[in-house]
């Protein structure tokens, strides 16, 4: 294990690989810092210029792109709000308060060191638990993968807001918008509507930038000033570090979690950095700051994120099975260059994985340098007229949901996510707790199913799902322990009941109804399927239902509804000229509408000349330029990734050149 | 063997009507020139799958053999289990030589099967280059069966097997496993054939089937070790449209092989009519590569030239193994027979798949 570890890195220390994986992370550093793009979309960039390339290149290329990811991404997280890629979704719980409260360098210093500490932890793990891990590995069956995804979804009960029957009801939506789709287990097709576009289900990079990114976008807006609204940026960069050194059991504590979890192959990456989060908040002494700006709920996610590629790498090359979306492609590459993944990968091949393990790990200190060096420049986004940030970010998210089938409905997707998120942001319906149902939905059928087809319901029987049952236990105990002084179990994701409760009912009473109507349907198109495509519908339906009903109950007494009231409208000042959300959701409808018209960029080019010099009120001269820069800026990474825009009515009559077409 | 005749007789007419365009092609095709043209090959598929892999790798070649050697990019154009992206390269891409799509068995098999939701016809494109690939069944070695031939022994007993769909690539062992008596269990829902072999390492799964390359990398070992048997190959299609031996696994006997240890007699009947039309849209003709309906006859030319070209390069024979495998890649005028098995079926196999799906796994059509 020595030898060919030490003569790997002597094999990548050469200026062209050294070279390449800087090339690797520069890249990975720009998408992760675009809100939504993440590893794919990365990947896919860099796959055209694989071919033809030497193996070790084009390994330290790929992996430099796949460890800066998790590290770059939280700059949009922490200061924007809006998750950077579905690994550290949870990073903004904690992170943008932080940045609201001006304290985004601590923050972002913060996550870095995390991030480096689990970046390298990771590599750690890849290097010696890939020689024993084939057992391992196999010892998760389907049964105990279900049970992960249990344990996953037992994280709710901690992020379940101000009121746990409300959490419960959107876990349930979050698991019945995830049910949309292909049935695991038949394939039958479930609530869509007969349209193609859902039968592969809601892609979750819009469910997720839908359900944070405009809900955050529109509040923004409405402010009408800055992301840190006036507080210093603050020198707090040695804070942060300090930070995370004060916490640095937790932050390995987190890297154990995320290569475990990232090892496992079936759970997928995107809950790492719940459970990370859901970990941190139950083994806290004092958990009063968490979702106002603790910088643990930072460190958590941060470090686990990191930690998670390398753990995912092992089933990667030992199995040949992608643990994520981005796996898939980096196998792709693999392929390419002229590798298979497999046993060979320990024994003849152990080279490679080597060189894999040390990009790794340099990818990683290279990473967290020049995010360090980058974030000063980047932080000073907060203290911007958000009214000229906002029309950007509509921008790179719309970029980033097409990303996801390259058609319309994607940003029609988006947008009624969106709205959805917008409403559950208002009445205190929690949105991690919607994403981790979402996320987990389809695992958690499909391994149900699959636990029961394989094994009977005998499955319960086996000592390691037993053993999850117990920690998924002691994990809810812990999490459910009320502590001397504290108000709630949970914490509040969306802000405290307190502060919003409401005297008028009606319009959460209706959002509680509609809700219940979903459930209702969910139960309906479940019912209709054959029996191994309906148990699960028809639970969501009828859990979700139960919960919402009970909202329901609650809201309906009135003043009397304690936590269940909840309307973050209610108590809003009109007189201060606030308009509400429903302005600037009728600017992201009418950008989508024009892209249906016009297509993608001709709908962009209107939207911001019109956002700017109406919304915004722009000087000619400065909407022009910032107009000019957007439209640069989008064509420059089309013509990178080959892509032709979503086009419109326009298109459908007219044969137009690219970039219109 | 009614199968074998018809396609027989279709191959040796195409390949007629082939020669006599070609004649006629060969000056023309000098006509068509991308020089200074970017030439978009549509994936239907997202990034890193198989089919996006195939492309990659040849699209280099396709660029140095065509033409005016014209650059060639990939365009993925994902959802809707492939079926999107070409239902709207069949509604939009002009013939123009500009644009061509790559589908797989996974759009083959909507078609195949009659899904209302398919807008495309294969009978409408033009097909300039047909990639096979292959794969073999194993069983574990518990059940004492050394070859197909012991396979009788097995007979009563369940086997179970983890499957992607009803309707995916996996409808292919299904029908194979019908075709041959055994009474299997698919468990659904696998993501992708690596879920299966783990179910199979896990002992969950017992039966599997791998591709080429992944039986050579992942199975191989378990077969050294003791733990797996191989039982069949799917095999490849002839130019005459009948089964032979896979090329990667020359020791291992092919789908009729097995059936024939097995039982004694050759495969016949609907169910096998329907194997062989899903097999060979799976397998022995998995990848087509068209042009859109009405490209002219000297870009179709040139298009089935240039892939000839790019298959015959030297540098490509050096590094297809880990991509192509060591199947033939149907070029020039061997591609007629091979895309019309990929892409056809008889009425009376259809309706048959379909009856069984609906019956026996809740398929509606």
């Amino acid at each position: 294990m020595i030898e060919p570890l030490f003569s790997a890195l002597a094999a990548l220390l050469t200026p062209q690989h050294l070279g390449f994986m800087a090339l690797g992370v520069s890249v990975g550093l720009v998408v992760g810092v675009l809100p939504g793009l993440g590893g794919i979309a990365g990947l896919a960039l860099l796959l055209p210029f694989i071919y033809g390339m030497d193996q070790i290149s084009a390994l330290a290329m790929l992996i430099g792109l796949v460890a800066v990811i998790p590290t770059s991404d939280t700059f949009a997280s922490v200061l924007m709000g809006i998750p950077g890629s579905s690994a550290s979704q949870a990073t903004v719980v904690d992170g943008f308060p932080l940045a609201k409260k001006g304290e985004a360098a601590r923050a972002l210093s913060a996550a870095f060191s995390a991030s480096l500490i689990g970046g390298l932890f990771g590599a750690l793990v890849l290097t010696a638990f890939v020689l024993v891990a084939r057992p391992l590995i196999l010892a998760f069956g389907s049964a105990e993968l279900f049970m992960l995804t249990v344990f996953g979804l037992s994280m709710v009960g901690v992020l379940s807001g101000s009121n746990l029957a409300k959490g419960v009801a959107a876990c349930g939506v979050g698991l019945a918008f995830g049910c949309i789709g292909a049935a695991p287990a038949t394939g039958e097709y479930r609530m869509d509507f007969n349209a193609l576009y859902l039968s592969d289900g809601i892609p979750l990079v819009i469910v997720g930038l839908g359900i944070f990114a405009i809900p955050e976008i529109v509040d923004l807006l409405r402010l009408r000033q800055t992301i840190a609204g006036g507080n210093p940026l603050g020198s707090g960069w040695l804070q942060g570090v300090r930070d995370t050194w004060a916490n640095k059991w937790l932050a390995l504590r987190c890297s154990g979690i995320g290569a475990i979890i990232g090892a496992i192959p079936g759970l997928g990456g995107s809950v790492v950095d719940w459970i990370a989060y859901g970990h941190v908040v139950q083994t806290s002494k004092d958990r009063s700051q968490f979702g106002k700006g603790d910088i643990r709920g930072v460190i958590a996610p941060e470090s686990a994120n990191n930690a998670k590629e390398g753990g995912g790498l092992v089933p990667t090359l030992l199995f040949g099975i992608p643990g994520s979306g981005a796996m898939a492609i980096f196998l792709a590459g693999m392929i390419l260059v002229g590798l298979q993944p497999g046993p060979a990968m320990v024994g003849r091949n152990l080279d490679v994985t080597y060189t894999i393990v040390w990009s790794l790990a340099l990818a990683n200190v290279l990473g967290t340098a020049m995010c360090i060096a980058l974030a000063p420049g980047i932080a000073r986004l907060t203290t911007i007229r958000y009214m000229l940030i906002a029309p950007f970010m509509i921008m790179v998210i719309a970029f980033a949901a097409f990303q996801a089938t390259r058609s319309l409905y994607d940003l029609v997707a988006l947008l009624g996510v969106g709205v959805l998120g917008i409403f559950m942001k208002r009445f205190g319906w929690s949105r991690p707790a919607f994403l981790i149902g979402f996320v987990l939905a389809l695992q958690a059928e499909r391994y149900l199913y699959q636990a029961v087809q394989f094994a009977g319901w005998n499955f319960l029987t086996r000592p390691l799902v037993i053993g999850i049952v117990v920690l998924t236990v002691v994990s809810v105990w812990l999490g459910a322990r009320k502590r001397p002084g504290e108000a709630t179990l949970s914490i509040n994701t969306e802000g405290s009941a307190e502060a919003a409760r409401a005297t008028v009912l009606r319009p959460q009473i209706v959002f509680t109804g509609l809700m219940l109507a979903l459930f209702v349907f969910t139960f309906i198109e479940g019912v209709q399927n054959s029996f191994l495509g309906a148990v699960f519908p028809v639970g969501v339906g009828v859990v979700g239902g139960l919960a919402a009903l009970a909202v329901l109950v609650l809201q309906l007494r009135g003043e009397r509804a304690g936590t269940a009231n909840f309307d973050s409208e209610a108590n809003v000042d009109k007189s201060t000229g606030d308009p509400g959300p429903w302005p600037f959701v009728a600017w992201l409808v009418g950008f989508v509408g024009a892209v249906g018209i016009v297509g993608f960029l001709a709908g962009l080019f209107l939207f911001f000349v019109l956002f700017l010099r109406i919304a915004a009120r722009c000087s000619w001269l400065q909407t022009g330029v910032l107009t000019v820069a957007a439209i640069a800026f989008i064509l420059v990474f089309a013509n990178a990734m080959n892509l032709v825009f979503p086009g419109g009515l326009l298109q459908a009559y007219f044969d137009l050149p690219w970039p219109f077409r | 063997m009614t199968l074998d005749r018809r396609t027989f007789v279709s191959g040796v007419a195409a390949t007629a009507g082939l020669a006599a365009s070609g004649a006629l092609a060969k000056v023309s095709a000098q006509a068509a020139s991308f020089e200074g043209k970017t030439v978009e090959w549509v994936i239907p598929f997202a990034e890193g799958g198989g089919s996006d892999v195939w492309a990659r790798f040849m699209a280099p070649f396709l660029s140095k053999h065509l033409p005016g050697r014209p650059s060639v990019i990939i365009r993925n154009v994902p959802g809707g289990g492939s079926i999107t992206g070409t239902n709207e390269f069949a509604a939009r891409a002009k013939p123009d030589g500009l644009s061509f799509i790559g589908t797989s068995g996974s759009t083959q098999f909507p078609y195949l099967l009659g899904d209302p939701r398919v807008r495309y016809d294969y009978r409408d494109f033009e097909p300039v280059l047909v990639s096979p690939t292959g794969g073999v069944v194993y069983l574990p070695s518990k059940f004492g069966v050394a070859s197909a031939k012991d396979l009788g022994k097995i007979k009563g007993q369940e086997l179970v097997y983890g499957s992607q769909g009803a309707t995916s690539l996996d409808l292919v062992p299904m029908l194979a496993f019908v075709v041959l008596g055994l009474n299997v269990r698919h468990v659904f829902g696998m993501r992708g054939r690596g879920e299966g072999r783990l179910a199979f390492e896990r002992g969950e799964a017992t039966i599997d089937y791998q591709t080429s390359s992944a039986y050579l990398t992942n199975v191989i070992p378990l077969v050294k070790k003791g733990d797996a048997v191989p039982l069949f190959s799917y095999g490849v299609l002839d130019a005459k449209g009948n089964v032979q031996r896979d090329p990667t696994f020359p020791d291992i006997p092919h789908f009729v092989e097995a059936y024939e240890m097995m039982n004694g007699k050759k495969p016949s009947g609907v169910a096998f009519n329907a194997y062989i039309s899903f097999f060979g849209s799976g397998f022995a003709a998995q990848k087509p590569a068209m042009l859109p309906k009405g490209t002219p006859k000297p870009i179709v030319a040139a298009y089935r030239k240039a892939f000839a070209d790019a298959v015959a390069d030297p540098e490509l024979q050096a590094k297809k193994d880990k991509v192509l495998g060591d199947y033939e890649q149907a070029t020039g005028d061997d591609i007629e027979a091979l895309y019309k098995v990929a892409t056809s079926i008889e009425p009376d196999a259809r309706a048959w798949v379909r009856e069984f799906l609906t019956k026996n796994h809740n398929v509606r059509f």
